[in-house]
């Protein structure tokens, strides 16, 4: 057990010597999280477009479970993952489990509902503004999704940063389906929990550091974002 | 007014090639109505309006003018009554020739020039001479790079009235278009507007600019408490209009 003062320069330096096992472990983070993202926004936004500018029975029923679904604990969205891609359960034949992929399904089951949710919000706001405008011109139900998507896409990146946020913050579905297997699975914050609990404080924090880095930088692209958006007044 | 004529000639050189002019006209409104919340809104109204002349609408303040308007527009559906283009009930292919400058202008979060080009693509053809050229008539030339939403409230205005020309309609639904410009862009869109009814559009304009519309209507609709109350031709209506109503409103005094 290292002190901790110890602990934080052995940290720095790891952080700063760009230590190749550290490296491999960040970019696997990003690579798991960014392709979680990339195919939560294709199933999200649409099905988010979709939900803001349909009416149907049972709508407002549908509006509840996704946003219910956007609090998901990552430990059970980990273990239903788990079933579906263990031997035994229905998915088992691909062989999926404590692999890359795998992490990438439950991170993109994680996320997709946060996605759906928030953009059906973006979505509504500017399709009760567009709608009549949209009957008047006779735009095609197609035309009109895409130009709201379009007109949208500044919050729309919000979205999907703050979908970015959460996934590669996670930890509990992760460790389930990846189980944090050394240059395999290996990921950030699996890393911290299993660091931490070995007792080697530096690389925890080493990685710790740099997820709080990621964090940073992505709340000063959501605020230029929106800077931007509001100087262009696309907001 | 010659003045306006002639500046007409000079501003509106664009081409407006429509095959049958007026082939949605004469439109007919029988027993229309229009309830909300058991209230009554508007109605029952009688209408028909024809090719040829340019009709504007008028009426105090929550008379009813923007409903009628959406209503003959098939925005919103009337409670009951008919109303009929050409003999049919409003379909798409109606709307898609019709368009629409609402009261309040609804512009895409895009540049100038692209919400133009945005209701070109809509009808299959996105020119950059009838982009240009609508914007010029409005005087937006200089803007087209500009984000719309910047535009100031009588630019937003004009570019409204310039997508809906760009769709060169055969029946031009226009709602106080005038109504946060200055006295030379009101000039200017009369302008546009007269040389629109001119080239074989037809246009409904609603305002309450006594002014306005002595310049520029053909015949007067004034509509009160939901109830159309007179319809005359414009060289009668301004002097000696036959409802009460009118006589008050075109003095200044507030009829509700
Ligand atoms: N959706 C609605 N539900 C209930 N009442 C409505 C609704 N829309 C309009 N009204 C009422 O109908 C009346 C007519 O409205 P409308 O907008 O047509 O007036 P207007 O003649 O265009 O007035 P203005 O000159 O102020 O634009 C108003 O009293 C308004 O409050
Ligand atoms: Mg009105």
């Amino acid at each position: 057990m290292q002190d901790f003062g110890q602990a934080f320069s052995l940290a720095f330096a790891l952080v700063f010597s760009g230590d190749a096992d550290l490296l491999e472990i960040i970019v696997l983070s990003l690579k798991v999280s960014l392709t979680a993202v990339g195919l939560s926004c294709a199933i999200g936004l649409p099905l988010g477009a979709g939900l803001a500018i349909s009416r149907f029975p049972g709508r407002g029923v549908v509006l509840v479970v996704v946003n219910a679904l956007m609090g998901l604990p990552p430990v059970v969205v980990g273990l239903m993952v788990y079933l579906t891609l263990s031997n035994a359960g229905p998915f088992g034949w691909l062989q999926l489990l404590y692999s890359p992929s795998a992490m990438i399904i439950a991170q993109t089951v994680l996320i997709t509902p946060i996605i759906a949710a928030l953009s059906t919000q973006v979505i509504s706001d500017l399709h009760a503004e567009y709608a009549e405008q949209f009957r008047s011109l006779s735009v095609s139900p197609r035309h009109a999704v895409t130009a709201l998507l379009w007109d949208a896409r500044f919050s729309l990146m919000t979205v999907a940063l703050a979908g970015f946020g959460r996934a590669v913050a996670e930890v509990g579905a992760v460790i389930i389906v990846g189980g944090n297997i050394n240059h395999l699975t290996r990921v950030m914050t699996t890393a911290i929990a299993l660091e931490t609990s070995k007792g080697d404080l530096a690389l925890a924090l080493a990685l710790g550091i740099v997820l709080m880095t990621i964090a940073l930088v992505v709340t000063a692209m959501v605020m230029t974002m929106r800077r931007t958006a509001t100087a262009y007044a696309y907001a | 007014m010659p003045m306006l004529e002639a500046q007409a000639g000079t501003l509106h050189t664009m081409a407006v090639n429509r095959t049958q002019p007026g082939a949605t006209m004469p439109l007919a409104v029988r027993g229309l109505v229009l309830d909300a919340n058991g209230t009554r809104l508007l109605g029952p109204l009688d209408l028909t309006l024809s090719h040829g002349s340019l009709s504007v609408l008028m009426g105090p303040n929550g008379a009813g003018k923007s409903l009628l308007l959406r209503l003959l527009h098939g925005m919103i559906k009337p409670t009951s009554g008919e109303i009929t283009w050409a003999g049919e009930p409003l379909n798409d292919d109606h709307r898609r020739r019709q368009a629409m400058v609402f009261q309040t202008p609804v512009l895409l979060r895009r540049s100038v020039a692209a919400n133009i080009d945005f209701v070109l693509k809509q009808r299959g053809a996105a020119k950059y001479a009838t982009r240009s050229g609508v914007l010029e008539k409005v005087g937006l030339q200089d803007k087209a790079r500009q984000p719309a939403r910047l535009l100031s409230g009588g630019e937003q205005q004009r570019l409204a009235l310039a997508r809906a020309l760009a769709t060169e309609p055969e029946v031009l639904f226009l709602d106080e278009p005038t109504a946060s410009l200055d006295p030379a862009s009101v000039l200017m869109i009369e302008e546009i507007v007269r040389a629109a009814q001119d080239q074989g559009t037809k246009v409904i304009f609603v305002t309450h600019d006594v002014g306005q519309a002595r310049r520029l209507a053909d015949e007067v609709i004034f509509l009160h408490r939901g109830h159309v109350l007179e319809r005359t031709a414009a060289a009668q209506f301004f002097d000696t209009p036959n409802s009460h109503e009118a006589g008050e409103f075109l003095a200044g005094r507030i009829v509700l």
